[in-house]
């Protein structure tokens, strides 16, 4: 049994202009010690996501529907006091600016033992001593001096390890990190990636890695999932995803990098932008900007624009791409006889 | 030492008779950190004395610009390339070293003595949030340059202009009658270019135009200043961190750490065979989509403040290669293999192989 199951998630904010969806049926499923990337443009849901798995989305957002099983308990129906020993204890999380994680007004070390405190009882002697050694396993220079300093006192890259420090200190068995290191210099980004991925196989801690930037989720994640517009468009192997992508905004989305253009050469651009969650196109929310929306015969595929398309199988990935299914149903050897997985819907 | 010096001098003459558009010359900038005269004083073993602190932004920076060129700057932040970027624009004016724009020197002219240049050079910002005016509306925004600029035109001219600029950059001549805040990112970013390309400019400065930006709206916009480049004859000083994006766009590129000036290459050659190990480590973080796992060289320590700059090469303390004369003395550029200069003794002394 996987160690995370998501089903058929559906969260929705109730405004006063109207309800926005903001995902839409999204499935995946994570095994343990396993690393999750999730990619998208800003505004694809990808944070979303993350958040309503620790229930952390705030009103007037809610969850409409779909379950989180965690270790086979449902998260969405828990009460939020059985909710608190799983949050920060079981699973916990990394934000995007360091910063504005830590508290500025306590040391480094009060926060740790603070942290400590909460979900275990033990001395502020033991819980300083565990934090010491957290500390240690994240390669923080004098850690004995840290633990009385502030955070304004600490260089970005060394908060974001503090931060990574603290998510490690219950021994976790997942870590959610939104865009970790998006704040960061790249070689300080290098640096934190690397710590991450490595505490994650020696821990056997498994990691769900959010972030827009495809050449990080190709070095550190094993799995990936690609959002649009609140959906899951597609999922499989990051190897795969990278060097076969299925759907053509993944395809987009990888060949728009600098790097797959000859220099000095025009980049391959996706048209237009991701449309706000308020109106989302009808039919497969991509086909305004989708140069696969029209059939051989150049007529506009009347499914792309009316039908939100399914998930087919092609190889390892799973795609959601009419055009896709189209191609795997005229030529059925392409895709994998019956690897439909829990995850696909 | 003096060697090396003559070297520099000699490269340079050439390339500023062929086609310099801009030259910066010994540029230093410091920020004072002390607030004012009373704050400055101290007590200090029973004496009062007078301390000032100052922020070494950059020190010592010369860069040449030929024209035609995209000149691309990158660093990591806190390295002194936006504040290089703004005194070329002379929104910051030098604590010393000179600029010079088409053979005249700018940094020291009156606002008015500047007007000429200023509609030559214009620059694009890295915010399209903050950089548009929220009480204006796109059509204000694109004609307000003009009206400054020209104030002989008419009207109907400005107008003209206005509509050819908005044809040229992709927007449509509807949202001029629209605000800025109706407008995402990117087509923020379109009008910001459109401002800038509306006097027709010869000289851009870019201060990280696409960094806050989603991946496939920085695809349009770098294409847009691409072509845009090709149509006007533009010349580009293109400031970013994001070396994927200076391997497509530059000419070639200046690599700065802590407000000195690393190493100058053509872009194939820096990517090639970079040859300081700042650059070497800088190159070798970049996440590939290759790779399966990050392997990139480890710095050890983090970047030293600008406050108290380090003797010798600023980046001695975290350079796997510094000897005791990386220490005290101070690495000039030097020609090196491929064109490119570099201020390392180690590759001076050939200690490291690029």
């Amino acid at each position: 049994m996987a160690l995370l199951e998501v089903t058929n998630l559906d969260v929705r904010f109730a405004l006063r202009q109207g309800e926005v969806r903001a995902l839409r049926d999204i499935s995946f499923s994570l095994d343990r010690g396993e690393r999750l990337g999730i990619v998208g443009e800003s505004g694809a849901g990808k944070s979303v996501a993350a958040f309503t798995i620790l229930n952390l989305i705030a009103k007037p957002g809610y969850i409409a529907g779909g379950s989180i099983r965690f270790d086979g308990q449902e998260l969405t129906t828990l009460k939020p006091k059985a909710l608190q020993k799983i949050r920060g204890n079981k699973i916990s999380m990394i934000f995007q600016d360091p910063m504005m994680t830590l508290n500025p007004v306590l040391s480094i070390g009060e926060q740790m033992v603070e942290c400590l405190k909460a979900h275990r009882r033990i001395s502020t002697r033991d819980a300083r001593n565990i934090a010491l050694n957290k500390l240690r396993q994240v390669y923080i220079p004098s850690p004995e001096k840290r633990l009385d300093q502030y955070p304004h006192e600490l260089s970005g890259g060394m908060r974001q390890r503090i931060i990574i420090a603290i998510a490690l200190l219950l021994d976790p068995d997942i870590i959610i990190a939104d865009e970790p290191t998006t704040a960061l210099d790249v070689t300080i980004q290098a640096e934190i990636m690397t710590l991450l991925l490595e505490l994650c196989e020696k821990h056997n801690v498994a990691l769900v890695l959010i972030t827009h930037d495809l050449g990080v989720v190709s070095q550190v994640t094993q799995r990936t999932l690609v959002m649009y517009a609140g959906r899951v468009i597609e999922q499989g192997p990051t190897r795969e995803i990278i060097n076969d992508a299925q759907h053509p905004y993944t395809q987009g989305l990888i060949n728009a990098l600098p790097q797959m253009a000859t220099p000095g050469q025009r980049l391959n651009q996706i048209p237009g932008a991701m449309p706000s969650l308020a109106n989302t196109p009808p039919g497969c929310a991509f086909h305004p900007r989708c140069s696969f929306s029209m059939d051989d015969e150049g007529n506009p595929r009347r499914d792309c624009r009316g039908l939100v398309p399914g998930f087919v199988t092609s190889g390892n990935c799973h795609v959601a791409c009419h055009m896709v299914r189209d191609l795997v149903e005229r030529d059925p050897h392409d895709s994998g006889p019956s690897k439909a997985s829990q995850g696909v819907s | 030492m003096s060697q090396a010096v003559t070297q520099v001098t000699e490269t340079a003459v050439p390339e500023r008779a062929a086609s310099t558009l801009l030259e910066i010359r010994g540029l230093e900038k410091r920020f004072p950190l002390s607030g004012d005269f009373l704050d400055q004083l101290r007590f200090e073993r029973g004496k009062l004395v007078r301390r000032q602190d100052y922020v070494h932004a950059i020190n010592g920076v010369d860069i040449d610009v030929r024209r035609g060129e995209a000149l691309c700057v990158v660093g990591e932040s806190g390295c002194g390339k936006s504040t290089v970027a703004r005194m070329v624009m002379g929104l910051l004016s030098p604590s010393r070293g000179e600029i010079h724009y088409d053979g005249q020197r700018i940094d020291n002219l009156s606002p008015r003595q500047l007007l000429p240049f200023r509609r030559r050079m214009q620059m694009i910002f890295q915010n399209p949030y903050a950089s548009l005016n929220p009480r204006m509306t796109i059509q204000q925004t694109l004609e307000e340059p003009l009206r400054f600029h020209h104030p002989d035109w008419s009207r109907e001219r400005i107008r003209q202009q206005v509509t050819e600029v908005m044809g040229s950059v992709g927007i449509d001549p509807d949202w001029g009658k629209r605000f800025g805040h109706e407008f995402s990112g990117g087509q923020r970013q379109r009008i910001a270019i459109a401002r800038a390309l509306v006097v027709d400019p010869e000289f851009i400065v870019a201060d990280e135009p696409i960094s806050a930006l989603d991946v496939s709206i920085q695809a349009q916009v770098l294409n847009l200043m691409m072509d845009a480049q090709r149509e006007r004859h533009l010349t580009y000083l293109f400031i970013t961190h994001d070396l994927a994006v200076v391997e497509h766009f530059g000419t070639r590129v200046v690599v700065m750490y802590l407000g000195r000036v690393c190493e100058i290459a053509e872009t194939r050659q820096l990517f090639a065979a970079p040859q300081h190990p700042y650059t070497q480590a800088l190159l070798s973080a970049i996440p590939r989509l290759e790779d399966d796992r990050p392997d990139h060289i480890r710095l050890s320590g983090e970047v030293p403040t600008p406050v108290n700059l380090p003797s010798g090469c600023v980046f001695h303390g975290r350079c796997p290669h510094a000897n005791e004369r990386c220490r005290q003395e101070i690495p000039e550029l030097i020609a090196s293999s491929g064109g490119t200069r570099v201020a390392c003794h180690a590759v001076e002394e050939g200690r490291i192989t690029a």
